[in-house]
C-alpha cells in the first residue's frame, strides 16, 4: 500500500468494530467488506447509488436522523450502529411501507427461495399486516420474449432502469408516475433490444422481472448449479448454469471481476434451448444411395477408417470449427498428422490467406480484458461489437464512459452504444484506401516509420479530416489499442488490411488486439488446425490446403467438425458446391441441417455446450476447463472420444488416452511455458490499392447477434428476440430509384453465377453502392462471399 | 426376609390371576375389523388426495412447498406456465411405498391443496401403481371432498 493510499484511510466504527476504509467510500461498501450486513435492495455495487429504497437506514452517532448507509460517505471517527433500536425501527418501518403493496404470492412466484424481499422480510417484516386496505395492481408489461414481467411485484428499487443507462447503454426501462402511480416500463410497449438485457432478472430484488423461458419450470432451492464457460464468443463468460433433473432450467453470471463481473450476454443466458432442439443429431446416420438410415458407432468408425485408408491423403479436406474445444481440436490435427493429411483448416470466416505465414501463433486481445477499460484511446476496426462480442463491447463502452475516444472505421453501418469519437463508414472497396489514408496521417507525424516499401503508396495519399484525428487522437494518448474484427476476416483484403492496422499500432504504439467471434479461435491457431503450422506455430515444410483452397480446388473426402458450412463458412455457395461433388462427406456434428442431409454420407452425433467438457482458451489467454452439466442422449459421444475410437481404428499411434486429462497433459507438454503472447506479425505483405468501377454495387454482410454459431441458431427465445425477417437485403434509398427496385418487393442479387432472391427494405444508414446482407442464414446461403460485387435485379412489378 | 415370604405364599401368581379375573368380567374391546372398525380422528392421516375448489378449479399452484418439505423424497412435481398465465403442475406423483405419513405435505400446502383422507384401507395389485399420479390424487379429492372438508373444518379452530 502506497503512502498516498494510507492517508486516504478513515477509521470508523461499525457496531462497536474498528474498520478501516478509504475516504468518501459509501457505508454500505465499507460495512459488506467488514462482514456486517446491512439490508438493501436500490444498491448495487455495480450501479450508482439512488438511495430510493429506504432499506439501508442505520443509526451513525451525532446524526439526528437514520441515515442511509448507501448514500453517506464514510469519515474519519464515524461510529454507525446497523442494529440500534433507531435503526431497527427505521429498517422495520421501511420494510413495513415496502409490504403494504407488494403481493403475498411467493408460493406461485419465481423468485420464491431467492427473493431479496423475502429474505429481508423475515429478519425485519411484521408478522401481521396492519394495512387493510386494497393493494394496488400494475397491468404488466410485455417487454419481449426473454424478460417476463409482474409489475404488480416491483418495489420501485430503479436497479433495472439503472442498468440500461449505466451498463447497457441502451435506456429502454424507466419510470412513469409518482408516488403510488409510479410504474416501470418503456413507456411505448416495445422488446427490450439490448443484448444485456437478461441482467435486469438477476438485478431485479423480487420477482418482477423474470426469465421468461424458463418462467415456472423450477423453483429456486431444487437446482443444481453448475459452473460453465460461455459457448459462443472469445470472451469466455463465467456461468452458472442450474439444472433439474438433467434438464438445463437457466443460465446465470458467475462473478468474475477479470472477466465478466456480474453480468453475462443474453446470447449466453438463453442459448441453453438449443440444446432441446429439434434439429439434435441423436443418432449415428449414413446415406445409404440416397435414403437416411440409423447405423452404430462400431460400424461407422470402422467404414469411416476404411473409407478414409482409400484416399490419398491430399484427398482428403478436414474442416474444424472453432467454437471446439482445445482437445478436439488437437486430436483433430493430430489425427489428420497421422494420416499425413495437411489439408487442415478451422479459420472458415476468413478468404484471403495471402499473408498467412506471418500470423501470430496465438492472436489475442493484446492486453487483459480487465485493462481495456483503462485505455484512452480505442480504434475499432471492422468489428460490429456489440454483436462479436458483447461482453468486450461493454468494456469498451466503460472506457468511454470514463472518456476514452473510441473510433471506428467499418465496412458498413453498425450499431454502437456508446459514444463514438467518430464512426467512418467506407464502402468494403474503399476500406484498404482509407486505412492507407489513417496510416499516412500517423507516418506523417510520427517519429516511427512504416516500412519503406509502403512510402510511395502513403506519400500519394490523401489524409481527410476524420483520418487525421484519429491519427492525432492515437499519437497523443498513452494508453491506445487498436482492435480488429471479423468484419475484417471476411473481407477479401484481409492480409493487406490487418498489416495496415498492424502499423497503426505500431506507430502509435498502441496495443493491437484481435477481436474473434468464434469461442476457442485463438485456441485454434496455438493448437495447430491449420494447414502451414503444427501445435505451437511449427513450421510445416509441405504446407496443406487452406479453407479457401480446399473449396476452390474441391478434395474427394471432407470431415467436418462441428461446423454448419452454410452457415458458418465464408463462403457458403463455394462450400456448398464443393461438398455436392465430394465423394464422401463426413460431418461430426451436434446439430443437422437440410443442406447437410444433402451432401452428407455420415453424420456422427457429438456432445455440444453443456454436455461435453473440455477446456478453451479466452481472447485474453486465459485457460478455462468446463465439465458436463446434464447428460447427452445415449448415442451422442464426447468429441475427443470420436476422435480417439476413429484414431484406433485407423491404428494409429498415440490414440489410447483412457480419459480426457491425458489429452489435455499431451497438450500441456506440447505447449512451452516460455511461449510469449505476441501479435506481432513477422512480415509485411506488399499493398496494392484495386480500382474498381465508380458505379459497381457491392455488398456487404455480417452474421446478426443470434446466427453466430449452430446453439445460438437453434435457441428459440433468441430466435424470437433477433425479431430478423431473414430474406431481407437492405438498400440506400438513391439505389432504390437508381436500380428500379420496389420497397418491399423482392430483388435478385447476383454474385457472378450464385444468386438469391431477398425482399428489398429501405434503410438510409447504408451507403449508396453497397446492399447489405445479414450471413448465417438460408437465402444468404446461396451467395459467396460477404464482400463482394453484385448485381441487382427486380422481379416484381409495382 | 421379604422376597422369602413372597415366593413361598405364590404372592406373584396370585397378583397376577387377580387381572385376569378383573378382565373376565369386562366390557370386550376388540373390535372385528372389517365388519367393525375404530372411530378415526379428523387429523387422521391416510391416502393422499388433491383438492379442488368449488369452482372446479384444481387447489394446487405447483409452489413445490410439499416436494420440499417431503422428509422421504416420495413427492415429485413437474410445473409449467399453464395458458392463462397462471402456474400449474404437469405431474404430481407422490410414491406410496416412500411416503411415511408425516402429513408434513398437508401442512405445507398454502393453498390446503394436498391432504391425507381417512382412507386407509388400499391395496396395490401390480409394481407401479403406487406412485399416485396427479388424476388419481385429484379423483380421490373429488371422491371424498365432502369429508376432507368437514375435517378441516373441524381442526381449524385448533390453528
Amino acid at each position: 500500500m502506497t503512502d498516498q493510499s494510507q492517508q486516504d484511510l478513515v477509521t470508523i466504527t461499525i457496531d462497536g468494530v474498528e474498520v478501516q476504509a478509504p475516504r468518501n467510500a459509501m457505508l454500505i461498501e465499507v460495512a459488506d467488506q467488514a462482514g456486517v450486513s446491512i439490508p438493501r435492495f436500490c444498491y448495487h455495487k455495480h450501479l450508482s447509488v439512488a438511495a430510493n429504497c429506504r432499506m439501508c437506514m442505520v443509526e451513525v452517532e451525532k446524526a439526528p436522523k437514520p441515515l442511509p448507509a448507501c448514500a453517506t460517505p464514510v469519515s474519519d471517527g464515524m461510529k454507525v450502529f446497523t442494529r440500534s433500536e433507531l435503526a431497527l425501527d427505521a429498517q422495520k418501518g421501511t420494510m413495513e411501507f415496502l409490504l403494504i403493496n407488494h403481493p403475498l404470492d411467493c408460493p406461485v412466484c419465481d423468485q420464491g427461495g431467492e427473493c431479496e424481499l423475502q429474505d429481508v422480510a423475515m429478519g425485519y417484516g411484521g408478522d401481521v399486516s396492519r394495512f387493510n386496505e386494497r393493494k394496488r395492481v400494475v397491468r404488466d408489461k410485455n417487454i419481449g420474449p426473454l424478460v417476463s414481467t409482474d409489475m404488480t411485484r416491483c418495489i420501485h428499487c430503479t436497479r433495472c432502469v439503472r442498468f440500461g443507462t449505466e451498463i447497457a447503454g441502451v435506456s429502454e426501462l424507466g419510470a412513469t408516475g409518482r408516488g403510488e402511480f409510479m410504474e416501470i416500463g418503456t413507456y411505448v410497449e416495445k422488446s427490450l433490444s439490448s443484448e444485456l438485457s437478461g441482467n435486469v432478472i438477476d438485478l431485479c430484488p423480487v420477482g418482477a422481472l423474470n426469465a421468461k423461458p424458463s418462467r415456472m419450470k423450477a423453483r429456486a432451492w431444487e437446482m443444481v448449479e453448475h459452473s460453465n464457460i460461455s459457448a459462443h464468443d472469445s470472451f469466455g463468460s463465467n456461468l452458472i448454469m442450474h439444472t433439474l433433473r438433467n434438464e438445463v432450467i437457466r443460465v446465470v453470471p458467475q462473478e468474475n471481476p477479470d472477466v465478466n463481473e456480474t453480468w453475462i450476454s443474453d446470447r449466453d443466458r438463453f442459448s441453453y434451448e438449443g440444446i432441446y432442439s429439434d434439429n439434435r443429431l441423436t443418432h449415428v446416420m449414413h446415406k445409404n444411395t440416397s435414403e437416411w438410415e440409423k447405423s452404430n458407432w462400431s460400424e461407422a468408425l470402422h467404414t469411416i477408417a476404411e473409407t478414409l485408408k482409400q484416399y490419398e491423403a491430399e484427398d482428403v479436406g478436414f474442416l474444424v470449427s472453432p467454437n471446439q474445444s482445445n482437445e478436439e481440436i488437437y486430436l483433430t490435427q493430430k489425427l489428420a498428422r497421422a494420416l499425413s493429411v495437411n489439408n487442415i483448416d478451422h479459420r472458415v470466416n476468413q478468404i484471403d490467406f495471402e499473408h498467412d505465414h506471418a500470423d501470430p501463433a496465438f492472436p489475442w486481445l493484446g492486453q487483459n480484458i480487465a485493462d481495456l477499460e483503462k485505455q484512452d484511446v480505442i480504434l475499432i476496426v471492422g468489428s460490429d461489437l456489440r454483436s462479436e462480442q458483447p461482453m468486450l463491447a461493454h468494456r469498451v463502452r466503460k472506457a468511454s464512459a470514463r472518456g476514452a475516444k473510441v473510433f471506428v472505421v467499418n465496412p458498413h453501418h453498425c450499431e454502437f452504444h456508446m459514444n463514438l469519437s467518430s464512426h467512418v463508414v467506407v464502402k468494403p472497396q474503399d476500406w484498404l484506401e482509407s486505412l492507407v489514408s489513417l496510416l499516412a496521417g500517423l507516418n506523417n507525424n510520427s517519429e516511427l516509420k512504416a516500412p519503406n516499401e509502403w512510402q510511395t503508396l502513403l506519400s500519394s495519399a490523401k489524409v481527410d479530416d476524420d483520418m487525421a484525428g484519429i491519427a492525432k487522437a492515437l499519437l497523443n494518448k498513452e494508453n491506445t489499442s487498436v482492435l480488429v474484427g471479423s468484419l475484417m476476416r471476411s473481407h477479401y483484403e484481409y492480409s493487406s488490411l490487418r498489416a495496415i492496422s498492424f502499423s497503426l499500432a505500431q506507430l502509435s504504439g498502441s496495443c493491437f488486439g484481435y477481436v474473434s467471434t468464434a469461442s476457442n479461435a485463438s485456441g485454434a491457431s496455438l493448437l495447430g488446425a491449420l494447414p502451414h503450422r503444427e501445435v505451437m506455430s511449427k513450421a510445416i515444410d509441405e504446407p496443406g490446403m487452406n479453407y479457401q483452397q480446399m473449396i476452390q480446388t474441391p478434395r474427394k473426402v471432407f470431415v467436418l467438425i462441428g461446423l454448419e458450412p452454410e452457415w458458418d463458412c465464408a463462403l457458403p455457395a463455394q462450400t456448398l458446391k464443393a461438398l455436392e461433388q465430394a465423394e464422401v462427406v463426413i460431418a461430426i456434428n451436434s446439430f443437422m441441417t437440410e443442406a447437410m442431409q444433402e451432401y452428407c454420407d455420415w453424420m456422427l452425433p457429438i456432445k455440444c455446450y453443456a454436455e461435453a467438457e473440455g477446456t478453451k482458451i479466452n481472447i485474453e489467454g486465459r485457460w478455462q476447463a468446463y465439465s458436463n452439466v446434464v447428460d447427452a442422449e445415449v448415442e451422442v459421444k464426447d468429441g475427443w472420444k470420436i476422435l480417439r475410437m476413429l484414431g484406433a481404428e485407423l491404428q494409429l499411434d498415440g490414440f489410447d488416452y483412457v480419459d480426457i486429462n491425458d489429452v489435455r497433459k499431451e497438450i500441456s507438454q506440447q505447449l512451452n511455458e516460455s511461449f510469449e503472447f505476441s501479435n506481432e506479425l513477422s512480415s509485411m505483405p506488399n499493398i496494392e490499392l484495386k480500382h474498381w468501377e465508380p458505379d459497381i454495387v457491392f455488398s456487404t454482410g455480417a452474421a446478426p447477434i443470434y446466427t453466430v454459431d449452430a446453439i445460438v441458431r437453434n435457441a428459440s427465445s433468441l430466435k424470437q428476440a433477433q425479431d430478423l425477417d431473414e430474406s431481407v437485403v437492405m438498400v440506400n434509398a438513391t439505389d432504390v430509384e437508381k436500380y428500379g427496385l420496389l420497397e418491399g418487393k423482392w430483388v435478385k442479387v447476383s454474385q457472378g453465377e450464385d444468386s438469391s432472391i431477398f425482399k428489398c427494405v429501405v434503410n438510409n444508414d447504408i451507403l449508396p453502392g453497397t446492399v447489405h446482407i445479414p450471413t448465417g442464414l438460408p437465402r444468404s446461403e446461396k451467395l459467396g462471399s460477404a464482400y463482394a460485387v453484385v448485381e441487382l435485379k427486380n422481379l416484381s412489378v409495382a | 426376609m421379604i422376597h422369602f415370604l413372597k415366593s413361598f405364599s405364590l404372592w406373584e401368581l396370585l397378583k397376577g390371576l387377580s387381572l385376569t379375573g378383573k378382565k373376565l368380567g369386562a366390557k370386550k374391546i376388540t373390535i372385528q375389523y372389517p365388519e367393525e372398525k375404530t372411530p378415526q380422528s379428523p387429523r387422521f392421516r391416510g391416502l393422499h388426495a388433491l383438492r379442488r375448489y368449488p369452482s372446479g378449479e384444481e387447489r394446487c399452484i405447483g409452489c413445490k412447498l410439499c416436494e420440499a418439505v417431503c422428509p422421504a423424497l416420495a413427492i415429485t412435481i413437474d410445473t409449467e406456465e399453464r395458458d392463462d398465465g397462471t402456474r400449474r403442475t404437469t405431474r404430481y406423483d407422490i410414491d406410496l411405498f416412500k411416503c411415511i405419513y408425516c402429513g408434513f405435505c398437508e401442512e405445507a400446502c398454502p393453498v390446503d391443496a394436498v391432504v391425507e383422507t381417512r382412507n386407509f384401507e388400499y391395496h396395490f395389485e401390480n409394481r407401479g401403481e403406487q406412485i399416485m399420479k396427479k388424476e388419481d390424487l385429484l379423483a380421490i379429492g373429488d371422491k371424498y371432498e365432502e369429508q376432507i372438508a368437514q375435517d378441516r373444518e373441524t381442526d381449524a379452530v385448533y390453528r
